[in-house]
């Protein structure tokens, strides 16, 4: 598509010119959230609104639809969505405008259906309620969608509730629901975003084909140049309200001009702290097949299955897994938040007791976790000061002139002015509120960090400042930490091992380097054949992924767990993978993996058929 | 770098309508301490033949249904109907908060107690419950107090616990036994500044509902005893006047729809922070 940048004129299909969005601020006076912003998009195009956070991209991608949040207001400039004139609509026109001609897909379907009706019925909704269609042909039309969607059983899915598909499916269907009008826009703010790796590629996948067969000209909002390099034609890099730079996907990777850009572009790219080869030391934390999980007793139901590894003083260990495979459930167990049914956590090869309240306040101190969500980790009645302040009176019995001294510094630590300490944690960022978070941690001295997620919720750009931050803090203070998250790129930016969980089993453990080399675990494989590069083109190369829903398999006999993975593997071995408990191999480049295939057959095939991407140059492997 | 976009700060300021409805009880409250001094009658005196008078500069509220000056016992009855039915609120509310979140915090076996315990007591009919008590152990403002706040609490209790439950969940206090807080610690500095509001709303609504036993106690002659009486027993007493268009009715019942509807109005209207997370 030859669309060249920065022309205006008449061509486009989509015409955004000066938009200004206002906001009331703190004084009542009107600030800009969006000033200056014009583009074009052509008929058919993809054009990607890219930035973080506060850039404002939600606010402009939302004026497509003349609407304006509570508080926002669309102070000036023009929307023209083919022949429309947007702002100018009245607000009996604009219901019908938005639905039929235009129509908004958010981040998490999960809030856009209602859990008590039919998928089938919600997705043809927009179009009964225009009259555009009789049921009968909307309903075949949904269902052609749910095709060219590439959901599974497109002809009942639609009799299922929202809670009975998955996080992904649930994606997908929001998107019938979105092109079951034939709009002459989407606009799809973060489609992917809440979903893990795996999931993200089958949903790019499905939305890229329909995107370009239907030519649907499309809004694609994200923070994720990698994800937004696979979709988009053009990009436009919002900051602060503002356009900085416009062009073609190829040249905003390649030759990227503003240096915000290149700030995005440094902070998808895959980076690492150096590789350190310690001299063996006795591990700080130790855990030794631990097996926990919700319920009683009697009627436990497992979610970790004999999980072991250790972490030496000063090392950051990784875990990763998707959504559901016990990350957090791990961190509780160390933490004392969640009693082990069996197995033991050493530290400093003493065992600790299970429950919290039967740990010393030395343990305590040693192990500190950081939340997942930043958001509800920190006391909204509270402000910061005496949050801060709360785990220096408790650990060191600080007060007063002392404790507030500590508070400043913390505060310093992780680079927050110091007047924050008077503020309520509603009054900050999510990044922010994370640094909080951190230091309240740090407020103890702790010797291990147990961070659970602790830059999911926040934009690449802020993630990265919160990781390095950690790399330093680690550095300076030779922290020991367990890194939890389900991103591969932001795992490998920080730790030294990495672990990695699938349904509750520990299915690879490794040095960072020795993942990036083959053979691994076939889940690994998968996994990291699943992250979204910063090229144009790899979603279109990558193999088709085994998507279906992670489930532990049924133990046969005591103490026999056949392979979790079984149903997705590609090269699962019938007959005995679903029968036997897999053995524990190590392997010859270093780490282990729990697999019925050995060393050389693995290495076979996945030399075979994958894209080495966890190099930094990644290159594609050819079959011998 | 740090790109964090900090949201501005926010200062509460009292709304008008916190300031009117909070004039409204402050001056209520005086009423209830000053109210005899201010009283132009004493509260017993029959002062007229004319019972059920309309308003007149004499006698500014009309009179009774014995011909007694209408605003001095409005000024009187002050005393009792808040001198009641705050201690009892106050009493009701605060022990129903403390067992609610001692009960969502401190395990399942005191949960369950409580909670068969509280169940126990609100299926007990209000009115044959206050009888029993009341004509075991006489009628005293101790009593109207104690038998008010024993019924009035397992709701209070009802409403804590769930919203503790709730906070109880939430990762800042995870967070807190994480770091190994005991329970009271955990109680007073992590869920109770989160339960202020709806422990507050809650308070507003049992207020009202108070009165509202007292005055159907004064009925049933268990209540305030003549000739003192609160403004719940005033509209019952004279509500033969009603179909006259007594002020001697209308006046106790409007002073009643006053206060409680100010207290309601200066708790849902009260600056601060509280207001915004109900039940976090
Ligand atoms: N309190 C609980 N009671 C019962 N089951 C739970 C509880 N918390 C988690 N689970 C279940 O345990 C399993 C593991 O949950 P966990 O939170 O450890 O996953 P995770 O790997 O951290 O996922 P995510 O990436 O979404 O945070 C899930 O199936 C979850 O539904
Ligand atoms: S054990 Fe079998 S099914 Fe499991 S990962 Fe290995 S080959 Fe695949
Ligand atoms: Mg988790």
């Amino acid at each position: 598509m030859a669309h060249d940048a920065g022309v205006s004129g008449s061509h486009w299909h989509v015409e955004v010119t000066d938009l200004l969005v206002t906001a009331q601020g703190p004084a009542g006076t009107p600030t800009p959230i969006v000033r200056d912003l014009s583009f074009g998009i052509a008929r058919g195009e993809v054009l990607a609104l890219i930035g973080e956070s506060g850039s404002g991209k939600t606010t402009a991608g939302l004026s497509l639809l003349g609407y304006a949040r509570p508080g926002c207001r669309i102070a000036g400039g023009c929307v023209r969505v083919g022949t429309t004139d947007v702002l100018a609509l009245r607000r009996s026109q604009l219901a019908d405008f938005r639905g039929a001609n235009v129509s908004y897909i958010a981040q998490s379907a999960a809030a856009a259906f209602n859990p008590a009706q039919r998928l089938l019925s919600q997705v043809i909704e927009p179009a009964l309620i225009h009259r555009l269609m009789p049921r009968r042909e909307a309903e075949e039309k949904a269902r052609e969608l749910f095709r060219a969607l590439a959901l599974p059983d497109p002809v009942r899915i639609g009799e299922r509730y929202p809670h009975q598909v998955s996080g992904g499916q649930l994606q997908r269907v929001m998107a019938a629901m979105a092109l079951i009008t034939d709009p002459e826009l989407v606009v799809l703010d973060e489609p992917s975003t809440a979903l893990d790796v795996t999931t993200q590629v089958e949903v790019l996948r499905a939305f890229k084909r329909v995107v370009r067969d239907l030519r649907t000209t499309a809004l694609y909002i994200s923070h994720d140049l990698a994800v937004v390099a696979q979709i988009a034609d053009r990009i436009v890099v919002m900051h602060d309200g503002a356009a900085q730079e416009t062009g073609t996907t190829g040249t905003i990777l390649d030759d990227a001009q503003h240096p915000y850009t290149r700030s995005l572009l440094a902070a998808a790219a895959p980076r690492g702290v150096p590789e350190t080869t310690d001299p063996p030391m006795p591990p700080l934390l130790e855990v030794t097949n631990l097996t926990a999980g919700y319920g009683h007793r009697r009627a436990l139901i497992p979610v970790l299955h004999g999980v072991s590894f250790t972490i030496a003083p000063g090392r950051v260990l990784g875990v990763i897994g998707e959504s559901g495979c016990g990350k957090s459930t791990l961190a509780r167990v160390v933490a004392g938040l969640l009693p082990q049914a069996s197995g033991q956590v050493l530290l400093d090869g003493q065992s600790l007791p299970a429950r919290v309240e039967e740990r010393t306040r030395d343990h305590l101190r040693a192990v500190q976790i950081v939340f997942q969500s930043a958001d509800t980790a920190l006391n909204p009645a509270r402000r910061i000061g005496p949050i801060l302040a709360r785990p220096l009176r408790f650990y060191h019995g600080m007060r007063g002139i002392t404790a507030r001294r500590r508070v400043a510094e913390l505060l310093d630590m992780v680079r927050l002015p110091r007047a924050v300490a008077d503020r309520f944690p509603d009054e900050l960022s999510g990044g922010q509120k994370q640094r909080i978070n951190l230091a309240r941690a740090l407020a103890a001295e702790p010797r291990l960090l147990l961070c659970d997620e602790v830059t999911s919720a926040l934009d690449t750009v802020v993630g990265a400042a919160v990781l390095d931050l950690l790399a330093e803090l680690r550095r300076e203070l030779g922290l020991a930490m367990m890194f939890i998250s389900h991103d591969l790129s932001t795992v490998r930016a920080i730790c030294d091992d990495i672990m990695i969980l699938y349904a509750g089993q520990r299915v690879e453990l490794g040095s960072r380097a020795a993942l990036r080399q083959l053979p691994r675990h076939p889940y690994t494989d998968l996994l990291l054949s699943s992250v979204p590069q910063l090229r144009p083109g790899w979603l279109d190369e990558v193999g088709s992924v085994h998507l279906r829903e992670a489930s532990g398999e049924p133990s046969l006999d005591d103490g026999v767990r056949p392979c979790a993975f079984f149903r997705r593997c590609a090269l699962r071995i019938e007959g005995v993978c679903d029968r036997a408990t897999p053995p524990l191999r190590h392997l010859s480049k270093g780490g282990m993996i729990l697999c019925h295939r050995d060393e050389a057959e693995l290495s076979r095939v996945e030399a075979c058929e994958t894209v080495d991407l966890a190099s930094d140059a990644p290159t594609i492997h050819g079959c011998e | 770098m740090n790109h964090d976009t900090p949201r501005g700060r926010r200062r509460a300021r009292p709304s008008p309508v916190a300031l009117a409805a909070g004039t409204v009880v402050v001056a209520c409250f005086a009423l209830a301490v000053f109210g005899p001094v201010l009283a132009p009658h004493a509260e017993g005196t029959i002062v007229s033949r004319n019972i059920f008078a309309p308003m007149s500069a004499a006698f500014p509220l009309g009179t009774d249904y014995l011909g007694r000056d209408m605003l001095s016992r409005v000024l009187y009855g002050a005393r009792f109907t808040i001198g009641v039915a705050l201690p009892a609120t106050l009493l009701a509310s605060g022990t129903g908060t403390l067992l609610g979140m001692l009960a969502a915090v401190r395990g399942r076996t005191l949960d369950a107690v409580l909670s068969r315990a509280m169940d126990t007591l609100i299926s007990l009919p209000t009115l044959i419950f206050s009888l029993v008590v009341v004509a075991a152990l006489g009628s005293s403002i101790t009593v109207l107090v104690l038998t008010a706040a024993v019924i009035y609490t397992p709701g209070s209790y009802r409403i804590a616990r769930s919203v503790a439950v709730d906070l109880s969940a939430t990762d800042f206090v995870k967070a807190a036994r994480a770091r190994g807080e005991g329970g009271l610690a955990i109680m007073l500095g992590e869920i109770l500044p989160n339960m202020v509001m709806p422990v507050l709303t809650d308070f507003g609504l049992r207020f009202v509902f108070i009165v509202l036993l007292l005055s159907s106690l004064s009925f049933l002659g268990l209540g305030i005893q003549p000739p003192y009486s609160d403004w719940g027993g005033m509209v019952r007493e004279n509500i033969e006047g009603l179909s006259a268009g007594a002020p001697a009715v209308i006046v106790p019942a409007v002073a009643i729809a006053i206060l409680t509807v100010s207290v309601n109005l200066l708790i849902d209207n009260l600056p601060g922070r509280g207001s915004r997370h109900r039940g976090a």
